[in-house]
């Protein structure tokens, strides 16, 4: 299938419809894996970069689950397709770098890719709407135990799954969420939990991973460790601090609308003015406001049915995908007009916020849980 | 002194922290420090910033000058990248590894998921074991019949038993 096909279709983590999706973007599981007797895809020559990748891609378009995928060398990838599947999540930035000798297959729903060659010979990565990182990992397990009967993975009986980087061996596992924390920024606490997180021994990075900055409110919230513990005990441990993290963004949300109306007010009002309005606006301008509208729809200042308008406009204002629906390389400036005049027109039609009610119904709700703590007290 | 994350830049900011009793030290340009939030120091972990860096001296008190025999890499090729070079260097530069992982990880034994493969052969393995002890007991107790079928089933476990 050819990649425009593909790409036509937002992917299924892009719906939206998984557990505790509006704070819960997605739910990401990879695992490294490499072949014995081959040097690193980093180290190795180009011949053997290709024997590998000859000797793996057909293993991986034979799995059940790539049967209808698409799959491609990354030399024959443009620069802006490559980039538009970084804006996707489906291959790393640092896959979008590689040329001769590496390749990538996805399935058609964009819920399973595997990179072949990045860092490692194997990257197998699912992903999915929302909270529910074990099936995710279920999906990438099978296929890594499927692939496993086929190629002899490099595996070693103290170190466990051998990975280029010592960071990855043992279960070769990066399990991840991105979250939409905007109550937490707003409130100021995050560099608090950031800090609790790190010191459990799990990492908070950017929109883009390693490096990145946290536009848009968007964090990514993953585990560290990968050797001496199980898979399934990761899982559990990020799990209940994502949970914990989920908690507190709703916490301060309801908190925001209590004791900080105007301030919400007053961002939302804001973001949806210049998005409305704007002439020119850079991705990260509108990555950011953008959340802020995210959050409205969340908190009801705007009908539930502009819910996925916002969520798709996250992604139709990336660099790389307004290009593409351009169907052209454009300069900066060029991207920054185009950019918003797609915001403009497609929410022309967006209501004004209200957050009248959303304030007032927080209050009630705050009301009858005091009189029901004071009346279990009594 | 140029800086350890950019390579470029001359460091400015001079950082030791100590971590697990270890000392680790870091040079920054001034740029890099930005970035990596080191002008805020609750929210800074050096051990989270760079592995690669006290993570490559623990590599350097370990076998020197060595090179694997497979892929060529050598110790000052790991110091560059913090990668190694095939999965046989796990083995070449097992020296200085498990400081280094220790100080990344929960502990340096997998105890997570085993390959089909090798789960098989180890069953197989366990299996011919089993079967050796049997053997052994059947001859002791001269119970001829019964060792005779079991030296059948070892000889048919055992030509597989050496291609896993």
């Amino acid at each position: 299938m050819a990649l425009h096909n593909i790409l036509t279709e937002s992917g299924e983590w892009l719906s939206g419809d998984g557990p505790h999706s509006n704070i819960v973007i997605s739910s990401r599981v990879r695992l490294a894996r490499n072949l014995r007797n081959f040097a690193f895809p980093g180290w190795a020559k180009k011949a053997d970069r290709i024997a590998v990748l000859e000797c793996v891609k057909p293993q991986v378009e034979s799995l059940p689950e790539m049967a209808d995928a698409y799959s491609a060398y990354s030399q024959d990838l443009s620069a802006l397709e490559k980039q538009v599947l970084v804006e996707r999540h489906l291959v790393s930035r640092e896959h979008a770098a590689k040329g001769v000798g590496s390749a990538v297959v996805m399935n058609r729903k964009q819920t399973l890719s595997i990179m072949i060659n990045e860092e490692d010979h194997l990257r197998i990565q699912g992903i999915r709407s929302g909270l529910q990182l074990r099936n995710v990992f279920k999906l990438v397990d099978k296929v890594d135990t499927a692939l496993g009967e086929k190629l002899d993975f490099a595996f070693h009986q103290q170190y466990g799954f051998l990975t280029a980087c010592p960071t990855n061996v043992g279960t070769g596992m990066r399990a991840s969420a991105m979250m939409h924390l905007p109550g937490l920024v707003l409130s100021e606490q995050i560099n608090q939990v950031i800090q609790a997180v790190s010191k459990v021994g799990l990492a908070v990075r950017g929109l883009y991973g390693e490096g990145t900055e946290a536009l848009g409110n968007l964090f990514q919230i993953s585990n560290q460790i990968t050797l001496g513990e199980k898979e399934d005990e990761i899982l559990t441990r990020l799990n209940k601090v994502i949970e914990q993290i989920l908690q507190h963004e709703v916490n301060s949300r309801a908190s925001l609308l209590e004791k900080k109306a105007v301030l919400l007010l007053d961002n939302i009002g804001r973001a949806f003015g210049i998005l409305r309005h704007a002439h020119s606006m850079a991705s990260k301008e509108a990555l950011n406001l953008l959340s802020c509208l995210k959050l409205g729809v969340d908190l009801g200042f705007f009908p539930e049915d502009g819910r996925l308008l916002v969520d798709q406009l996250f992604m139709e204002t990336q660099p790389a995908h307004l290009q593409k629906s351009s169907q052209q390389k454009l300069q900066a400036e060029e991207r920054d007009t185009l950019r918003a005049d797609i915001v403009r027109a497609k929410l022309a039609k967006f209501p004004k916020p209200d957050g009248k009610k959303a304030i007032e119904r927080g209050r009630e709700e705050r009301k009858e849980k005091d009189e029901k703590d004071s009346g279990a007290a009594a | 002194m140029n800086c350890d994350v950019c390579k470029q830049k001359t460091a400015t900011v001079f950082l030791t922290q100590i971590v697990d009793g270890k000392m680790q030290k870091v040079n920054l340009c001034e740029s890099c420090s930005k970035e990596k939030g080191v002008t805020d120091p609750k929210g800074f972990a050096l051990a989270d910033l760079l592995l690669g860096l006290g993570a490559s001296e623990e590599m350097e008190r370990g076998s020197t000058g060595q090179k694997c025999p497979m892929c060529g890499f050598s110790q000052a090729d790991f110091k560059k990248t913090g990668r190694f070079g095939c999965s046989n260097c796990y083995e070449i530069f097992a020296e200085g590894l498990e400081a280094m992982l220790k100080g990344m990880h929960k502990g340096t034994t997998h105890t997570g998921k085993v390959p089909q493969r090798l789960l098989k052969a180890r069953q197989h393995a366990e299996e011919l074991k089993r079967l050796q002890r049997e053997l052994r007991k059947a001859v002791d107790d001269e119970k001829y019949e019964t060792a005779a079928e079991l030296r059948d089933r070892i000889k048919h476990l055992e030509p597989g038993a050496a291609g896993v």
